[in-house]
């Protein structure tokens, strides 16, 4: 009989930690920015059906990164708890607060039981008020911590280049027009330099309070977006993963990104876009698909890596 | 999902396992699986004359016009011999695009809209898409199916449906038994107690090239035949100002007319029957005399 390998809590968690961080890394960022009537959201997602940005409940909505699959469960759950506590009480009892605590229970539960993998996501869960006061927008990472942000908040793969443009720009009680513009050149921005995204590849939602209906979600797109976009320079679609680390500061050492490896500590400074079902990078367009799906797996019985030099 | 088992009892710390399983995009499968005492039908006893003890919605009437539907609703609920509610609205908006108009037990047909509301809702939001015409009143014939038990009792919800079908760009109506079925109808119907008269007096004044205000009118002086025959059937209250509840759809979504604009029709009506209190008077064939 084999006795399996000792791993301390301390080296599983970390391990657990990176292998969902480096799965939420390497998709491409979604934004949301707080602005006079209520939320935006803006991501860069090629898929016009599978949506990162989702409405939950009149006043709520949900966005997300990382792996599809995980994230839509989430979301599916959420819409289940929403229209369930809204039929058995009522529309008024359905709070962000209360769905940011539901989804902070389920990651928090699932990354520290040692039988499965932790969900590679990250999630914003906003609710709009009467006014801009009332607002609300919670941060959930993958470990089911929740952050109370305010202005703006940025998630997945280029966040920190992405925060830091828009902290730099950001101004609080704009109206949409300038909100959109400023989320999306924040997108587009990297420390190799700006680039306009395309279009095409923009998911653009509100939270509006000014809506009539109850519901007060609505995406933004077709002409509607071109408008209120504005007259822009040529697109430039994102960098393909060839190009992926050949930016990338690399770390002391000869760390390399390797996306199938969760240990490493280098990624690249343009996350690929992602395959919008499997949540994998799509692969570059010369040359063959790599291999990539393959997840180290993560528990008790897989030894630990050896710690970085 | 093992680990997500112990949440089951609570619904509020975190997520049950139930919620977390794939599968059904539908409203009602889900409570039954979940939490089934939320629906109506879970509640059949088994006995018989539970009519008497609950109020009773009467009489709605619906009619398509050219480009969309109108529906209405008298505003009387009755027990017995008693005038329950005077003010009750059975009319309610399904959907951006469809309305349903409920006749029955007045406490049933509520939940049941309630739940035919969320299950709409709750298809858009987790397929990304709506259901179309017939789905949707398929669905709703489902919920009525799920509610024999309660209608053997004697708490039978008989709805009207109506909607601007976006695919075929035109308003359409549905009507239902309790058993569920599901009858597509042409130009107009009425259900409820006072459904027979409303029915008579449509017959005699619809027409096809009428616009969308003519129609509320039509259908307001259907209710207004429907109230001179029926004692459940509530007419124009004119001293309390309490008109029909009047839903309009086009393909620019649905709304419910305000009240002013059907206190205008209903006074309009209310003048002509001071002349001629039988209602507008239908042309005969032939040469007159």
């Amino acid at each position: 009989m084999s006795m399996p390998f000792y791993v301390s809590p301390e080296q599983m968690m970390k391990d657990r930690a990176d292998f969902a961080r480096k799965g939420i890394a390497r998709g491409r960022s979604v934004i949301a920015v707080q602005y006079a009537d209520g939320v935006l959201f803006v991501s860069e997602n090629p898929s016009q059906a599978l949506h990162k940005v989702s409405e939950i409940y009149d006043r709520i909505a949900f966005a997300a990164v990382g792996r599809y699959n995980e994230f839509e469960n989430l979301r599916i759950a959420g819409v289940r708890l929403a229209d369930m506590r809204g039929y058995a009480y009522d529309r008024r009892d359905v709070t962000g607060r209360g769905l940011a605590n539901a989804y902070a229970q389920t990651l928090g539960t699932i990354f520290s039981s040692g039988g499965e993998k932790p969900y590679e996501v990250e999630i914003f869960v906003a609710e709009i008020g009467d006014a801009a006061t009332g607002d609300q927008l919670y941060r959930l990472t993958y470990d089911g911590q929740v952050a109370d942000e305010h202005g703006y908040a940025v998630m997945g793969g280029a966040a920190d280049v992405v925060a830091g443009y828009l902290k730099e720009h950001y101004a609080e009680g704009s109206d949409l027009t300038s909100a959109l513009r400023l989320a999306v050149a924040a997108l587009g921005h990297s420390e190799a330099g700006d680039r306009v995204v395309p279009h095409d590849d923009l998911e653009v939602a509100v939270l509006d309070r000014t809506r009539m209906q109850p519901r007060k979600f609505k995406r933004i797109r077709g002409q509607q977006l071109t408008d209120l976009l504005g007259p822009r320079g040529p697109e430039q679609p994102g960098a393909p993963l060839t190009d992926d680390g050949a930016t990338a500061a690399p770390a002391a050492g000869s760390a390399t990104d390797d996306p199938a490896d969760p240990t490493d500590t280098v990624s690249g400074s343009v996350a690929p876009l992602e395959d919008p079902v499997s949540g994998e990078p799509l692969p570059p367009v010369t040359g063959g698909a790599p291999q990539q799906g393959t997840e180290p797996a993560v528990g008790p019985s897989t030894p630990p890596p050896a710690p970085p030099a | 999902m093992s680990a997500l088992q112990g949440g089951g009892a609570n619904p509020f710390v975190g997520l049950p396992a139930s919620f977390m399983t794939p599968g059904t995009s539908s409203f009602r499968d889900f409570l039954e699986t979940h939490q089934p005492d939320l629906l109506p039908g879970s509640r059949a006893t088994g006995l018989t004359g539970a009519g008497d003890l609950a109020p009773h919605g009467t009489t709605i009437v619906a009619a398509t016009f050219e480009g969309g539907v109108v529906m209405a609703g008298d505003r009387r609920a009755t027990m017995g011999n008693i005038i329950a509610q005077r003010d009750i609205e059975k009319v309610f908006p399904a959907d951006e695009f469809s309305c349903v108009g409920i006749a029955g037990t007045a406490g049933l047909a509520v939940e049941m809209v309630r739940l035919f509301q969320t299950e709409l809702e709750h298809y858009e939001k987790i397929e990304g898409s709506t259901l179309s015409m017939d789905g949707k009143a398929n669905r709703l014939a489902a919920l009525i199916r799920g509610n024999l038990g309660l209608a053997m009792q004697g708490l039978a919800v008989v709805p009207l449906f109506a909607g601007f079908d976006l695919d075929a760009g035109i308003g359409r109506i549905f009507s239902y038994d309790v058993t569920g079925g599901r009858y597509e109808e042409t130009a107009f119907h009425s259900v409820g107690s006072g459904s027979l008269f409303a029915r008579g007096s449509l017959k005699k004044l619809y027409r096809e090239d009428l616009d969308a205000e003519r129609t509320v009118q039509a259908v307001v002086e259907a209710l207004y035949d429907a109230a001179d025959d029926d004692s459940a059937t509530g007419g124009p209250d004119v001293t309390r100002r309490i008109f029909p509840v009047v839903q309009v759809i086009t393909a620019d979504g649905g709304r419910r007319m305000a009240d002013e604009e059907v206190a205008t029709i209903a006074d309009r009506v209310i003048d002509g029957r001071m002349r001629r209190p039988d209602g507008p008077a239908a042309e005969l064939e032939g040469p007159r005399r």
